[in-house]
């Protein structure tokens, strides 16, 4: 019998498993693919803090995401139109949000008495018909599968199932019609000099995908058209990638030599991992003992002339604070990434979360600001941490920069930038006396009211730093009261004139209208792909998507007056909200949901049209 | 970094133009004083020197120091030098703290700095007390200590500094003390001269908190308490009338009419095992105070091994380009 095709604008897939079972590694080569094959996308990975929590069980589960489609897309998709779980407990996970008549791509080998049972399962869903009314059910026994594609192969049984994941990407694959290619190159280069590894990952691939071809399980195939990108040299990008590029970006047009010091933390260890691989770059990376001392080695380095950078999460800046204030004190340039992830304390340390705003803004002792960007996107990031390490350098001050789990962890295809096109970074040490037979390490610049940045080494500029009051030009110890009201206030305006380097906001949408969308972070995605569904259905609605939270745009209040209604939508339980109302005295309203995973497009498209009636 | 082209400073040289604000009769005057005197016979550049300090008396020192100097936060001074000195390897970088800063609030990075041997110089004023605050007992305070904060007497036992230097992998251990000026100034130039983190104790007067604290190694007794250590001299102490012997694994003071010399303990810097029982003989009732250096070795420090690691990269993979990074993987071309 002949197969058809769809050709369909957009898939949600989701692949489900044990910790064990590969189901990072799946998405992320489905992702590889179909970025090649020139779809526009974005990813979700979702597992758990535990390394290996036990096999089977609920806790155990990880998934991953993907949404790609033909159109310029924005979010990883609310609910997958494919789940392919490879055990009972990513069944029952995930079953609950899969869109009804959803495809269940299910591995019926795993679905033993025990691991129903672990699973919370009376009876096996798969033979119950429990299912069979809202879903399309495709049982496969993968297991079986892999060791018939695997014959003759000399290797344990145990090694050949753990190629059932490439199994369900073959399948996947043939469903969406996508090349091996690219996967059959990966694993070659992956496990070079491991022949049978990449033998028996080659023919479970091939076997899904014919088993594809052959079985009468799949009539119809999909088709996804490419993606009508802007033009230009692309490749898939993630979040902790794309702003250890920044950084590395920003040290390259500074001259500036970049220094890390930072912490194992998730989810910004890979931040650290990226970085410590580019010694050829000069990059110094050095994993301190604690965050404490990671924050105090970047301020070391700052003292010394470095581009100096460390990352961490919440919990991490909790550790930081006092030394941040020793940043914001000694006015010196540093960028601190804060990826941001479930709280409080230790909390969901795997999962996203925006709730660290307040801690940015305000989460020091004393009238301590702190200029603060936020990245929109996985992309974006590259560009968040370039600023951060540019507006650094420009003001000399700390800066902090928000991602978040969901940002680090997620990807999409990312148009590869000119450095030359890159904002010039320019860092000038002075070498001379500022004064008539002095050097004042606190004179500033009229524009920006920076000091100047007088390194060790550089002779007849000797001075002295610290964490006390500072006179307010010579930088000597002042208990003097008038001076201290008179730096806590320059301290301030300082970050505040950071304003004239901000470019306007850009609306989406028009200026005026019942509703605006004011986004910030990582739920860019989310906002801008629910206003274009309500500005298709012809709700006067716009969408503002803000970067830098200190200081704020100087046109977001003449914006924010064109706008009957204000909906911030974030995951947190209002912390941009409250700033925007207290900033602008306007009634804005919040959208919070706090579980651990980006705000659905549906649930801001529900919202809106309850409050617009 | 010696350079031939160093200009003559003199101790005025090294004096900021900030008035010292120390209680009067406070040991930290004569140390700063050796530090100013010393630092013009390391034949090295004045804007190549670089002091960080913590929080606490001890850490006003880099005001008073006409170098470049950082007085950042409580205990995190280390960490602090540690970025100094891996962004300029070439910058000579010392750090001075107390007991408080460094073994209490700030004994992880203390520790930890040891262990990478950084090419630090830590000079740590034991003075066996909180100054700053007022009088609280500290972690090399004695057991039993009366404060505003132990009334009843302090029932934390005290750390033993050199002790935990060695347990951290330190490769320059010396012990001095304030009043005794030749020697103190002898171990800043080992100190400086070590190729990797050094570790000084001075013995510190607080003379409004903890006077008299170290009076049996400053007194008219000090030659019967104390004892020099010299690399590769017997140690006999006590104007030479007394001598240290090992009885097994203990250390024992023998009078030195009765004994040979032949039968003395030598000393050998690079003896770790022998470095730790010296170590052990701080505070002790029958043993004498060791000051000298009680361990010196050589080793790679993390610095210079950064460095190699660098140019090692930079050899085997030439010159690199960002753009070349953002290129890099599967790419593909929209038109």
């Amino acid at each position: 019998m002949g197969k058809t095709f769809k050709t369909i604008d957009e898939a949600v897939i989701r692949f489900a498993g044990d910790s064990g079972d590969g189901m990072q590694l799946t998405g992320g080569r489905f992702t590889e693919t179909t970025a090649i094959v020139g779809n526009d996308l974005s990813t979700l990975p979702d597992f758990p803090a535990e390394i290996r929590a036990p096999a089977g069980s609920l806790a155990g589960v990880s998934a991953f995401q993907i949404k790609f489609s033909s159109k310029d897309i924005h979010t990883p998709g609310d609910k997958p139109d494919v789940l392919v779980a490879m055990n009972p407990a990513a069944l029952k996970v995930h079953q609950k949000e899969l869109i009804p008549g959803g495809t269940m791509i299910v591995n019926t080998d795993a679905f033993t008495k025990k691991n129903l049972k672990f699973a919370g399962y009376e009876t096996n869903p798969i033979e119950d018909g429990s299912l069979d009314d809202y879903f399309t059910l495709i049982p496969i026994e993968m297991n079986k599968m892999v060791t018939r594609a695997c014959e003759g192969l000399d290797m344990p049984p145990k090694l050949v199932g753990r190629t059932k994941n490439f199994f369900a990407l073959g399948v996947l694959f043939y469903m969406y019609d996508r090349p091996l290619d690219t996967t059959e190159g990966w694993l070659k280069k992956k496990f070079k000099g491991k022949d049978a590894i990449i033998e028996a990952n080659t023919r479970a691939l091939n076997a899904g995908y014919n088993y594809g071809d052959t079985t009468e399980l799949f009539m119809t195939r999909f088709k996804v058209e490419k993606a009508n990108l802007p033009s230009g040299t692309y490749r898939n990008m993630n979040g902790n990638l794309a702003t250890s590029l920044g950084l590395l970006a920003a040290s390259e047009k500074s001259g500036l030599n970049l220094f890390y010091g930072g912490y194992p933390i998730t989810p910004a260890s890979d931040i650290l991992h990226t970085l410590a691989a580019w010694k050829h770059f000069g990059v110094q990376t050095f994993q301190a003992e604690d965050e404490i001392a990671g924050i105090s080695s970047v301020i070391g380095a700052a003292f010394t002339g470095n581009l100096a950078v460390t990352a961490t999460s919440g919990p991490g800046i909790a550790l930081k604070g006092e030394a941040m204030g020793l940043g914001i004190i000694t006015e010196l340039p540093m960028v601190i990434i804060n990826v941001q992830r479930g709280g409080p304390s230790t909390g969901l340390p795997t999962k996203t979360e925006q709730s660290d705003l307040n801690q940015a803004l305000y989460g020091r002792n004393g009238e301590a600001p702190m200029p603060v960007i936020a990245a929109a996107t996985p992309g974006d990031c590259f560009y968040a941490a370039y600023d951060a390490c540019r507006i650094a350098l420009k003001y000399m001050t700390p800066v902090i920069m928000l991602s978040d789990g969901y940002l680090a962890n997620g990807s999409e295809p990312w148009m590869i930038p000119n450095v030359d096109d890159l904002e010039e970074i320019d860092v000038t040490f002075v070498h001379e006396k500022n004064s008539d037979d002095e050097f004042l390490p606190y004179l500033r610049n009229e524009e920006t009211l920076s000091r100047p940045w007088a390194i060790p080494g550089t002779p007849g500029l000797e001075h002295r730093l610290g964490g006390i009051e500072k006179d307010e030009n010579t930088g000597h110890v002042s208990y003097d009261p008038e001076n201290h009201h008179r730096m806590v206030e320059l301290r301030q305006e300082k970050v505040n004139r950071i304003q004239q380097d901000i470019a306007p906001i850009k609306i989406f949408g028009k200026d005026h209208g019942d509703m605006l969308i004011l986004s910030w972070g990582g739920t860019y995605g989310s906002c801008r792909s629910a206003v274009e569904t309500l500005q298709e259905e012809g709700k006067k609605v716009s969408h503002a998507h803000i970067r830098w939270i200190s200081p704020l745009p100087k046109d977001l209040g003449e914006i924010i007056i064109g706008f009957k209604n204000v909906l911030v939508p974030e995951i947190n339980l209002g912390q941009f909200l409250r700033l925007i109302r207290a900033e602008y005295l306007v009634d804005a309203k919040g959208l919070n949901l706090v579980r651990g995973r980006p705000i659905s497009v549906s649930t801001i498209v529900e919202t809106v049209k309850k409050t617009l009636g | 970094m010696t350079d031939v082209q160093a200009p003559l400073l003199k101790k005025k040289d090294f004096e900021s133009d900030q008035a010292v604000r120390w209680c009067p009769g406070c040991g930290d005057y004569a140390i700063l004083a050796q530090t100013q005197k010393n630092m013009p016979s390391f034949g090295r550049k004045r804007e190549e020197f670089v002091f960080v300090s913590g929080i606490g008396c001890s850490s006003r020192f880099p005001y008073y120091m006409n170098t470049y100097g950082f007085h950042s936060i409580h205990g995190r001074a280390p960490a602090i030098a540690t970025g100094v000195k891996i962004a300029n390897p070439d910058l000579s970088v010392w750090v001075v703290t107390g007991d408080g800063d460094g073994l209490s609030i700030g004994g992880n990075h203390f520790m930890h700095v040891l262990r990478r041997n950084m090419d630090l110089n830590i000079l740590m004023f034991n003075n066996r007390i909180y100054g700053l605050t007022k009088g609280q007992y500290s972690p090399t305070s004695e057991l039993g200590k009366k404060t505003k904060a132990s009334p009843f007497g302090s029932i934390d036992y005290p750390l033993n500094p050199p002790s935990l230097a060695l347990g951290a992998q330190a490769t320059f251990v010396a012990r001095t003390i304030d009043r005794w000026q030749k020697h103190l100034a002898e171990m800043l130039g080992r100190s400086y001269n070590h190729n990797g983190g050094s570790f000084i104790e001075i013995y510190q007067n607080c003379n409004i908190f903890n006077d008299g604290a170290f009076e049996e190694y400053t007194g008219a007794e000090k030659f019967e308490n104390v004892i020099e250590l010299k690399h590769g001299e017997p140690m006999v102490f006590a104007q030479g009338t007394k001598g240290i012997k090992l009885d097994g694994s203990k250390a024992i003071v023998v009078d030195m009419e009765k004994n040979s010399i032949d039968d003395i303990l030598i000393h050998n810097e690079t003896n770790l095992d022998l470095a730790h029982i010296i170590a052990n003989w701080t505070s002790h009732s029958t043993l004498p105070e060791p000051i000298g250096v009680i361990y010196c070795i050589d080793k790679p420090t993390y610095n210079q091994e950064m460095i190699n690691q660098i140019e090692a990269a930079k050899k085997a993979k030439g010159p690199s380009k960002v753009q070349d990074l953002l290129n890099a993987g599967d790419t593909w071309v929209v038109d």
